[in-house]
């Protein structure tokens, strides 16, 4: 009896460091808020420099389809949130189904930015084109930065998802569990970053009167 | 089976408590949509950008758990934001008196 409870308490003790896991996820995170960082700083500078032209060149972006983007991502990191609540509490089945919700909203957050550029590609609205090299420097600053910096962050957005479905397959499979998914809070702490880029996207971009 | 993995001792919000943030955070949303409408002449950036300062801290303390993370995290958070405001700070002291 002493001998099988002794091997129990071996194979409990998991070399496995949750807490750095988490910090070394963390520390990549901040290396992503100092490459938007220097995109929100030049935005910031020439914002102060051509401030009526922003203003009138967020004017042609469509308010509504930027709320509706912002409600999907709040409720997709909400989502995700909830998917590692179910996980601790046993409950594989609810975390997969809110894993797939959340992806499910990153592919509809994606359909709606596909509609937003193609409609301003068909304004004539693009890097480069004509329409837009006719205008004020600032006009031309503002469409550069918005397509560079919404850009990089569908870029994000399509690769969380790539993410969010390696998790997924990894809770079919057992491999991340109750007792061991830190890979699920890490791919979430991810998915939070891109929703947390977006908070501030939208203002700026969307929200110019 | 039963036996907890200590690394993950540390509690997190239930259910209710995500739901409750997720709330605040639409709430914030149609708040910040709204005011955009009225004119607040140069305090409308600054209402924007402490709507959405307070919308990242219930995401970053809620769903990201900064705020049951030990305490070494916060620091390096702290960090990270205060490097990013010092270059803001900065970049803008040299452009502004150049």
């Amino acid at each position: 009896m002493r001998n099988d409870h002794e091997a129990v308490v071996v194979e409990q003790h998991v070399h496995r460091d949750d807490v750095g896991a988490r910090m070394g996820m963390w520390l990549f995170l901040f290396t992503e808020v100092l490459l938007f960082g220097g995109m929100f700083l030049v935005y910031a500078v020439y914002r102060y420099q051509h401030t009526n032209d922003f203003r009138l060149a967020a004017m042609e972006l469509n308010t509504g389809i930027g709320t509706l983007n912002t409600i999907i991502l709040l409720t997709s990191s909400l989502t995700v949130a909830l998917a590692i609540a179910a996980i601790q509490k046993k409950n594989k089945f609810l975390s997969i189904l809110l894993l797939s919700v959340t992806i499910l909203f990153a592919f509809m957050f994606m359909v709606n930015k596909y509609f937003e550029w193609s409609a301003k590609f068909e304004h004539g609205i693009y890097p480069g084109s004509e329409e837009l090299l006719n205008r004020s420097n600032g006009q031309i600053l503002f469409f550069g930065l918005y397509y560079v910096m919404t850009g990089l962050h569908g870029l994000h957005v399509i690769i969380g998802v790539v993410i969010l479905l390696f998790i997924l397959v990894f809770i079919i499979r057992d491999k991340v569990t109750f007792d061991n998914y830190v890979k699920l809070e890490n791919a979430g702490l991810y998915w939070h970053l891109v929703d947390l880029i977006w908070i501030f996207l939208f203002p700026l971009f969307y929200l110019i009167q | 089976m039963q036996h907890e993995n200590p690394k993950h001792k540390h509690h997190h919000p239930g259910y209710g408590t995500y739901i409750l943030v997720w709330l605040a955070l639409l709430a914030f949303t149609s708040i910040t949509v709204t005011i955009a409408g009225v004119n607040l002449g140069r305090y409308t950036l600054f209402v924007a950008l402490l709507i959405a300062a307070i919308k990242s801290s219930l995401v970053v303390n809620i769903f990201m758990h900064i705020k049951f993370e030990e305490k070494i995290f916060k620091v390096f958070l702290a960090l990270s934001g205060m490097t990013l405001v010092v270059i803001f700070a900065l970049t803008f002291f040299d452009f502004i008196y150049r």
